[in-house]
């Protein structure tokens, strides 16, 4: 069957894209690319997807608008509060036995998971000896998150969540309220670095002892999903962890092999000890 | 699915369908008991299934009804490839879309119409790769979802249909889709039951 206009169109603004800004959403998820970019080229005005790539190769200010569209951004500090207990309960034990640990949160968005990783690790006394990488390849997010400004009315939420991880303190400990916002202590992001970093494209940097990316796998077809979990192994310190998010699985993968199930519940996975 | 690639579509024609997608809301349990243990362990088609539920992730839902079907029934993880005679569940929190490949997908985009998985977010996804072959079913509900996929469906020549309103244990959702899709046939779930199995035995 012929590819339907639209998709022909779709992959030729994808290609645009990649070609002229080096962003590179070739081997996403296609189903919800189309989905996204349909609400962009709607928001733009534009008519067709060929329409679209006009604009974004000859302005280059339309690019961050449509950056924004092409990278979801949902989170929550202590989204799905079980798998920060099960952080928290399992997995800390095995960290604490490391002299220094560094842990990269890939895909970061504004930083939410960020921001409870290290609320998590100063509750169990590993903040001193932790360095924590957060990356994402929109400069928007990774501005917000090194901001670790969040819009008051979500706090509520986030403390719920941050209880039933097991959390040790009051969240209000972390945080100012002021004119409508709640701005995290400075201190929880001293030992943290944001950097633009693609899963897509770009190469391992650290060896580190816990990497968790959440929900961001499902935005990758199964190549690219390859590409990051094999990232992810090499990155990996040998018995380091992966977390994943409450979805996602390396069944699918050609790196399945290269680890074991640690806590099936709540998708975190153990590189094996020999490779 | 935009104008462009709708003039492209044919009329509606009768080809044999490849998949069924299924949407409801409000008293969709006690439909999906009726509707799902009617069809027979070798149904060859993958039905897709989105209910709303609370945003907690875990649900119950996929293993109650698998207790009393024929079928297999789950919750699909992300990048499952679809199987006939496999019903498959959207998460919680998470949508659920359709690949080229015939693989699911999940997603944390933004809740459509404040739900999360979303309706419409399947049937216009399943819909734009099924085309004609898709047979699309919105049921008991208290909102409009579903109302925007079903009118994708039938626009790509698949085939609509909807729990008759009056014995819905909410109508709103059913009565909105009827609205949108005046091609919709409205039926009884023992109805729907039986098209469904005519619709593969039919080919």
């Amino acid at each position: 069957m012929a590819d339907k206009t639209d998709d022909i169109e779709l992959r030729l603004l994808l290609e645009a894209i990649f070609r002229k800004y080096h962003y590179d959403f070739r081997g996403y998820s296609m189903a919800s690319v189309k989905r996204r970019l349909t609400q962009a080229r709607d928001h733009f005005g534009c008519s067709t997807f060929s329409q679209l790539q006009d604009r974004v190769l000859h302005d280059s200010s339309v690019l961050p608008e449509l950056l924004s569209y092409l990278t979801v951004q949902v989170s929550e500090l202590f989204r799905d509060p079980d798998y920060f207990r099960a952080i928290r309960e399992q997995v800390v034990p095995h960290l604490r036995t490391y002299p220094s640990l560094k842990v990269w949160v890939a895909g970061c968005s504004a930083g939410e998971e960020l921001y409870s990783m290290a609320i998590l690790f100063r509750e169990e006394g590993l903040e001193e000896k932790t360095l924590f990488y957060g990356t994402d390849i929109n400069p928007d997010a990774l501005k917000r998150a090194e901001a670790g400004v969040y819009p008051l009315e979500r706090i509520p939420l986030f403390t719920e969540n941050h209880r039933k991880s097991g959390g040790k303190s009051s969240l209000s400990d972390y945080y100012t309220a002021a004119y409508g916002a709640a701005v995290f202590d400075k201190s929880l992001r001293q030992r943290a670095v944001f950097s633009d970093h693609s899963l897509v494209s770009d190469a391992v940097f650290a060896e580190v002892q816990l990497i968790s990316c959440r929900n961001v796998l499902i935005y990758f077809d199964l190549g690219i999903q390859d590409r990051a979990v094999g990232l992810f192994s090499d990155s990996l310190v040998r018995k380091g962890f992966l977390g994943l998010g409450a979805k996602e699985s390396l069944r699918f993968s050609r790196h399945s092999e290269s680890f074991v199930e640690f806590s099936r519940d709540e998708k975190i996975y153990q590189k094996r000890g020999t490779v | 699915m935009n104008a462009l690639s709708r003039e492209r579509q044919p009329a509606p024609v009768a080809v044999p369908p490849e998949a069924v997608v299924i949407g409801a809301s409000a008293g969709a349990v006690e439909a999906l008991s009726v509707l799902l243990p009617a069809l027979p362990g070798d149904f060859p088609l993958p039905v897709l299934t989105v209910v709303h539920l609370p945003s907690d992730r875990k649900s119950l839902l996929a293993s109650v009804l698998k207790s009393k079907c024929q079928m297999d029934v789950r919750e699909v993880e992300d990048k499952e490839p679809m199987e006939s005679g496999t019903v498959y569940f959207a998460p919680p929190d998470y949508h659920l879309l359709v690949e080229a490949d015939l693989r699911l997908s999940l997603s944390s985009e933004a809740p459509v119409l404040f739900s999360r998985p979303s309706i419409d977010v399947l049937f216009e996804s399943a819909a734009d790769i099924f085309g004609p072959a898709l047979i699309g079913v919105i049921l008991t509900g208290a909102n409009c979802d579903g109302s925007r996929g079903l009118r994708a469906v039938t626009d790509a020549g698949g085939v609509a249909l909807v729990q008759r309103p009056d014995q819905a244990q909410a109508k709103t959702m059913p009565q909105a889709a009827l609205e949108a899709c005046h091609t919709a046939r409205s039926l009884s779930i023992p109805e729907i039951a039986v098209f469904l199995q005519e619709a593969v035995t039919r080919k």
